[in-house]
């Protein structure tokens, strides 16, 4: 699908060298590219950020047999839109005893590393801004800087709500964190790779959903689907944020725009927590009908069979959705609950399912009963 | 085996399953929100809303100057000056309800010996300034001319049973 592109991108350089020289016009060319990738992530990131709230809210409606916001512009389409007006407009309050520079960096500290980490998720074959080999390490890090910005949120604040939030989400973003790398290991070893445009050619075969690793890796899946929710603070795990308790918790002072940028922060890691299970366990932008008789069955049917954006899309939404679902569905866990769950059952699993996994990668049963995931490997 | 079961179901999820699942269903269910202001819920003929002073057919004012509702409400939120008209019967020539005081009780529609002051249905009322929310002699038999026959039918419907 690249492919498309490159007349313009050809164009582009050679007017850039045109203007600016042999010495200048590659580098500026090469600045440019990035910012306009950059742009073409982030843009649809931040609009999906934007809707996700309203669908939240909608669903979250709809579960409860109410009919959600339907007011402004067409079923309510237009409320996202009012509600950033509304914070845009609202006063920025800074607390007279709050560390004010650090009052001000944290919101930026926080909504950073979750846009950042944008930069290594590959969408479709090529469709990625930096394609490094270490992919889910850069992802790792950038995730876990967000906990910068809440514990520094929390503390700057000078308040006590803020100060608990801050304590709790730090410990439990700490804990969850261990159990979602644990699962991510299992998948670099099946994919064997940390590069996540390899580890998703890994899944590719003649068995469709089948080939993917969510199920040699089930238990490794959804530990890292429910360490993502502990690790965004959401539903059920939100005691970061726990209102009948600390009222916001870590961001309990901030209110405008600062506010906003937590959120967005927010709903961009969940996001990403959806698209990097997507891409690790559900084959990202495989086709789940990618079967070899399928493919060979000609027109109509080889198109369902085809990879392409669209069914890493489907993917997201509905990791996304079932977000939101748990939200509407689950109360909040008790706080040691949280952290027997964290330390006492899901680093254990991961640690054993990481054996079983490389004992199914060992090589009578590699080639043998686990050929269809793991047979191809050299 | 129960101890194995149980770990194996917790492991699977099992009981999160079910409450997602249930959760799931009334995704899809009949949603009850009611659509105010455009659709709205029935009202009872005994709602208690805003007062109104009424009138006989004959369009005199029924209100004999009594102040039993003065003299019965609780809140002190009725205000009565009376005096003797040119025919000889007694009137009020001041009858004020501080509509902020009112708890909309409705003793002073059940002492009135003669069916004057009552609570319509109206609940969707307002005030823009402090001096607004004291309703006066003329603004209240306005809302009973207004309104009459919507009180006449309620007070109608519910009589069978007073």
């Amino acid at each position: 699908m690249t492919e498309l592109l490159a007349p313009f991108q050809q164009a582009a350089q050679g007017y850039a060298t045109q203007w600016l020289g042999p010495e200048w016009g590659p580098q500026a060319y090469t600045a440019g590219r990035a910012l306009v990738m950059i742009v073409m992530v982030l843009v649809p990131v931040l609009l999906t950020v934007l809707y996700y709230q309203l669908v939240e809210r909608w669903v979250i409606g709809w579960i409860q047999v109410r009919k959600g916001p339907n007011r402004v512009g067409w079923k309510g389409v237009l409320q996202p839109i009012a509600d950033a007006i509304k914070l845009l407009m609202k006063e920025q309050m800074i607390p007279s005893g709050a560390n004010k520079i650090l009052f001000l960096l944290a919101p930026i500290i926080s909504v950073a590393p979750a846009l950042a980490a944008w930069a290594i998720v590959p969408f479709a074959p090529g469709w990625v801004i930096a394609d490094v080999d270490a992919a889910i390490l850069v992802m790792l890090a950038m995730t876990s800087m967000g906990i910068y910005g809440v514990i520094i949120a929390g503390w700057a604040s000078n308040s006590k709500y803020a100060f608990i939030g801050a304590m709790r989400a730090a410990a439990q973003m700490v804990s969850y964190e261990l159990a979602m790398g644990f699962a991510l290991v299992g998948a670099l070893m099946a994919g064997q790779s940390m590069r996540l445009s390899e580890i998703v050619a890994r899944q590719d075969g003649n068995w469709g959903l089948f080939e993917w690793f969510w199920l040699p890796l089930f238990p490794l899946f959804v530990i890292h689907y429910i360490a993502g929710l502990a690790e965004t603070n959401r539903h059920p795990f939100d005691v970061a944020e726990g209102e009948s308790e600390i009222v916001a918790g870590f961001h309990v002072e901030y209110s405008g725009m600062m506010f906003a940028v937590f959120f967005l922060a927010e709903y961009a890691n969940m996001i990403l927590i959806s698209v990097i299970s997507s891409l690790v366990f559900m084959g990202g932008w495989l086709s789940p009908f990618n079967f070899a008789f399928l493919r060979e069955a000609g027109a109509p049917l080889s198109w369902l069979a085809a990879p392409g954006i669209w069914w890493l899309l489907a993917k997201v939404a509905f990791l996304m959705f079932v977000f939101l679902w748990v939200r509407a569905s689950f109360p909040r866990y008790r706080y040691d609950q949280i952290m027997r769950l964290g330390w006492k059952v899901f680093i254990p699993l991961t640690l054993i399912w990481i054996a079983v996994v490389g004992v199914m990668m060992m090589e009578p049963f590699a080639s043998t009963y686990f050929s269809i995931w793991f047979g191809r490997h050299p | 085996m129960s101890r194995v079961g149980t770990v194996l179901s917790s492991l699977l999820l099992k009981e999160l399953g079910k409450g997602l699942m249930l959760t799931g269903r009334f995704l899809f269910a009949r949603k009850i929100t009611v659509m105010y202001p455009e659709e709205k819920t029935p009202k009872s003929v005994r709602f208690r809303g805003l007062h109104a002073l009424r009138r006989y057919p004959n369009g005199e004012e029924r209100c004999i100057a009594c102040k039993l509702c003065e003299a019965v409400c609780p809140a002190l939120a009725i205000t009565i000056e009376s005096e003797e008209r040119g025919d000889g019967t007694r009137r009020t020539t001041r009858y004020d309800i501080d509509l902020v005081k009112c708890i909309y009780c409705g003793f002073c529609e059940e002492s009135c010996p003669v069916d004057s002051i009552v609570e319509t249905d109206i609940h969707e009322f307002h005030f823009e300034a402090r001096n607004e929310t004291v309703y006066t002699k003329p603004m209240l038999l306005a809302i009973g001319d207004r309104y009459e026959a919507e009180i006449a039918s309620a007070r109608g419907e519910d009589a069978s049973y007073r």
